[in-house]
């Protein structure tokens, strides 16, 4: 069986990036985690939009890792799913919202 | 986590012996390399060995049992427990207590109040005049049974500080951790020790409460939590407290347990060792605590007392208690150890960094 192209256990090895360009890698690092720290939003807050964002990025790292994030912040499961609708919402309305240009478009060509 | 009901000792479980449990801390991702051991990675910042300070905190667990079957008890406690400590015994604490050089008392379990010789030994105990008295109490004891409905009023006669296990604000997260209908009762209680004072502002009734993680994670930041604690818990039901601990789970007994048949218990390690603060070793509260077992016998800490891995002295029983003696050891450490240097770092007084 060959290879899943996720593994969980990659996230481990995320610092490992800065290796093969440590001066990119490590204001990364830096950039993220001053972004992280308490601020006019506080970190429970920054975990959850992280949360909604990487269900919209589908990202299954990011998801491991700011749903693990949540709870060490004592975010319960049912704030958890609200903020993925958040993100839903957003995508979805993202989506119809060009609905309007196909509408004017048709409206141009055959209306 | 599915709530149990019997303790790993009764079910027969292999876990309920120490040796297992440290046979597992030793191999796996810790022998192969995949990770160093704790011993190792304070040995990086020359804090190996780790060395005992002055005495400042006497710990004694009065014994195993206990009302509740918690998932994440590291005493493996429950009411099938029956290693409860005796009077006489008790009496060689007072001597200690009486004599040492320490500024706090912390007795605990179990259920420390479920000891028949509980009231005698608060009662003897306070008069010893030291200056932080601590009774861990996991507050659904105080509504178990009328014969502890007291509790409160006793608490306060002996000028007695309060703390009390609270895994989260919600009644699902807590009722998860430590048993359906836990989370009623000890806000009842929570609401009984504040009536006669208890954690109010400006009390000196001291009442703080004591935060662990329901899961496989590590717990988030002290003051974050602790505010959303009291915001919660004054909305919803009119509670004050004081202070909040922040603990974190360490692998042993039944965490440890759930840790493996839930397949954690690599990732946690991992999230152990990636969080490991060396700023936290300093003050790790093994250097300045002693802790006593239900028998008699000295640890460096409740841990390492569940882990059976007694003192490193000669002086290894209350009996033959000798303060100067223990200063200076060599604090017993395994991998279990990471738990207390994770982040902030943890111990029965919150973090430590």
């Amino acid at each position: 069986m060959s290879k899943p192209y996720y593994d969980a256990a990659d996230l481990r090895k995320f610092g490992k990036i800065t290796e093969w360009s440590e001066e990119l890698g490590n204001k990364f690092f830096d950039y993220y985690g001053k972004v992280f720290e308490e601020g006019a939003l506080t970190a429970r807050e920054k975990s959850l939009i992280a949360l909604a964002v990487a269900h919209t990025e589908q990202c299954p790292y990011c998801i491991d890792a700011y749903t693990k994030d949540s709870l060490q912040r004592g975010v319960t499961k049912e704030e958890m799913m609200e903020a993925i609708h958040v993100g839903a919402a957003i995508k979805s309305g993202a989506t119809l919202v060009h609905g309007v240009q196909m509408m004017n478009k048709v409206n141009k060509l055959d209306g | 986590m599915a709530t149990a009901t019997k303790s790993l000792k009764k079910q027969g479980s292999d876990l309920a012996q120490s040796n297992k449990q440290i046979e597992i801390l030793s191999n796996g991702i810790f022998q192969n390399g995949e990770l160093p051991t704790f011993k190792n990675k304070i040995s990086e910042t020359s804090q190996f060995p780790l060395k005992a300070k002055k005495l400042e905190i006497l710990q004694i667990n009065v014994g195993y049992m206990c009302n509740q079957v918690c998932d994440h008890c590291h005493v493996d406690a429950g009411p099938d427990r029956k290693e409860i400590m005796t009077r006489d015994t008790m009496r060689q604490c007072l001597e200690v207590i009486k004599n040492t050089g320490a500024h706090t008392l912390d007795l605990t379990g179990g259920a420390p109040e479920m000891n028949p010789d509980f009231r005698w030994f608060v009662e003897e105990a306070a008069k010893a005049g030291i200056k932080d008295f601590i009774v861990r109490s996991n507050l659904t004891i105080i509504r178990a049974n009328k014969k502890y409905y007291d509790l409160p009023e006793f608490f306060k006669k002996h000028n007695v500080h309060v703390v009390s296990s609270m895994p989260h604000w919600t009644r699902g997260k807590t009722d998860k951790q430590r048993g359906d209908g836990v989370f009623d009762k000890s806000i009842k209680a929570l609401q009984e020790l504040n009536a006669v004072g208890y954690g109010m502002p400006g009390s000196d009734l001291k009442l703080d409460l004591v935060y662990n993680p329901s899961g496989a994670f590590l717990p988030g930041d002290q003051a974050a939590m602790e505010k959303d604690f009291k915001k919660a818990l004054m909305e919803d039901f009119g509670i004050e407290f004081h202070n909040l601990f922040a603990i974190t789970n360490l692998p042993i007994a039944r965490f440890l347990d759930y840790l493996i048949a839930s397949e954690n218990y690599e990732d946690y390690m991992y999230s152990l060792v990636e969080a490991y603060n060396p700023a936290a070793v300093k003050n790790v509260m093994c250097t300045n605590t002693l802790s006593i077992s239900w028998d008699g016998y000295l640890f460096d800490c409740d841990f390492n007392q569940m882990l059976e891995l007694p003192v490193n002295s000669k002086s290894k029983h209350i009996s033959e208690f000798n303060e100067e003696l223990l200063e200076g050891r060599n604090i017993v450490i395994s991998q279990h150890c990471y738990g207390c240097t994770a982040g902030a770092g943890s111990s029965c007084q919150g973090v430590v960094a």
